[in-house]
């Protein structure tokens, strides 16, 4: 029996692009579809009553929400081809806790810096400098932060890597000169057909950036 | 050989319960260490330089951070016995969503009601039983999160309940009138000597958050 497998997304969301990262080194096919988070889908709300977030997978019927959970459940379900976490607990233990830096330290950090100015900005660019530091030293001379094979850590970071032509315009930031070994990472990755699939152009990136920025009335 | 297993913790930290309690259900002998947090021991600084917090689960010298993390690390590594998160694929993405959940949401919405006053502790209040409602409706008429065993799910929650009275006491409400059904649910936790013997006496925690409150001037 097929499996039917549909993800409720936004295009420019890192989140999902975790979750597409995942099943397409799964090779695992899926229906993609965007919503419109002005105007959440019936289905959206019925399949994440709670947060009313994307991304949602859609696993024949049943939700799972939260991409690194839903990371987890996509390795757990096809765990028979390119494991996305290391087999031993102590690895996994030390996967997890990254994806849970990533998670907890990235995403609002990087999103002071490109959608604020003055005091705020300033303050969201010093901790964030701090953060990709700290990335920088547990990523060290390994090709991708699982060691030898891409994985979870890796999946959670990569889709911040189309923030950083935004980080370097309007964070003033000189990314592959403070952080070469992540850039470097970062092209590493975009090698892979996952990766290279799924995160949009910078440009694009930036672009939506700007959007938000004309939005709040920054400039 | 035996296994050294060390918990670096302090008594009233709901993180550091999820551990013990994870480790009473596993029956696994450890030594507990309380660390005073203003005077952070060289340990605990070396085991979590990240984020230099507790709890740190350190298994044979090697450290183990993030409370949910170390849960599902403890149920990996002592897998024979007692489990913890479900075996199978979509229940354990459902465990590790609500357990996920209660990490978002609780502390930050309990704090705030001990933290305030005035009209800003009674917006707390409210936005605080309504994530408790959330939970009880998750919860419906099953024994425990998790259905018919104890799990992942309600060891990321039951910590909370030893700061019920603290939390009552300092906003002047009553959580039991509110969610009945959870505080029924705690109390069976509470016949559980894993639960009983990890949570920290209530009275305890009151004087924890009193001499807090001082401190920061919130009286």
């Amino acid at each position: 029996m097929a499996d039917e497998v549909i993800l409720l997304d936004v295009w420019a969301s890192p989140f999902g692009m975790r979750v597409r990262i995942a099943l397409r080194e799964k090779g695992i096919k899926f229906d993609w579809r965007a919503e419109d988070l002005s105007n959440k889908s019936p289905l959206l709300l019925k399949m994440n009553p709670v947060t009313k977030q994307i991304p949602v997978l859609i696993h024949n019927g049943k939700p799972v929400c939260e991409s690194l959970i839903i990371v987890q459940y996509i390795d757990e379900v096809w765990k028979d081809r390119t494991p996305l976490l290391p087999s031993d607990p102590y690895e996994r233990a030390h996967a997890r806790f990254w994806g849970d830096y990533v998670d907890k330290k990235i995403y609002s950090t990087a999103r002071q810096v490109c959608t604020t100015k003055g005091e705020p900005k300033e303050a969201a660019k010093k901790e964030l400098i701090q953060c990709f530091k700290t990335l920088e030293g547990e990523l060290g001379d390994k090709a991708y932060f699982g060691g030898k094979t891409f994985g979870l850590v890796d999946i959670a970071l990569i889709p911040f890597y189309g923030w950083f032509h935004s980080l370097e315009t309007i964070g003033n930031l000189n990314m592959e000169a403070e952080f070469p070994k992540l850039v470097a990472w970062g092209k590493r990755c975009l090698e892979k057909e996952s990766v290279s699939q799924t995160l949009p152009d910078q440009l694009k990136v930036h672009d939506f950036l700007l959007g938000i920025r004309k939005k709040l009335g920054i400039e | 050989m035996a296994d050294e297993v060390i918990l670096l913790n302090f008594c009233p930290s709901v993180f550091g319960m999820r551990i013990r309690i994870a480790l009473a259900e596993k029956g696994i002998e450890y030594e507990y260490r309380e660390e005073d947090l203003k005077n952070k021991s060289p340990l605990l600084l070396k085991m979590n330089p990240v984020h230099k917090k507790i709890p740190v689960l350190i298994h044979n010298g090697k450290p183990v951070c993030e409370s949910l993390i170390a849960v599902e690390y403890i149920d990996e590594v002592w897998k024979e016995k007692a489990p913890i998160l479900p075996s199978d694929p979509y229940q354990r993405a459902q465990a590790r969503f609500w357990a996920d959940y209660v990490d978002k949401k609780v502390y930050a919405a309990a704090r705030n009601v001990w933290a305030t006053k005035g009209e800003e502790q009674e917006a707390a209040k409210k936005e605080f039983i309504e994530i408790l409602k959330v939970l009880e409706g998750e919860l419906g008429d099953k024994p425990y999160f998790g259905g018919e065993t104890f799990g992942l799910t309600d060891i990321s929650l039951i910590g909370y309940y030893c700061w019920f009275y603290a939390y009552e006491t300092f906003g002047n409400f009553s959580i039991e009138s509110e969610c009945p059904k959870l505080i029924a649910w705690a109390k069976r936790c509470m016949e559980k000597e894993s639960v009983s013997k990890s949570l920290a006496d209530p009275h305890t925690v009151y004087d924890f958050v009193l001499g807090v409150k001082k401190r920061l001037g919130l009286e």
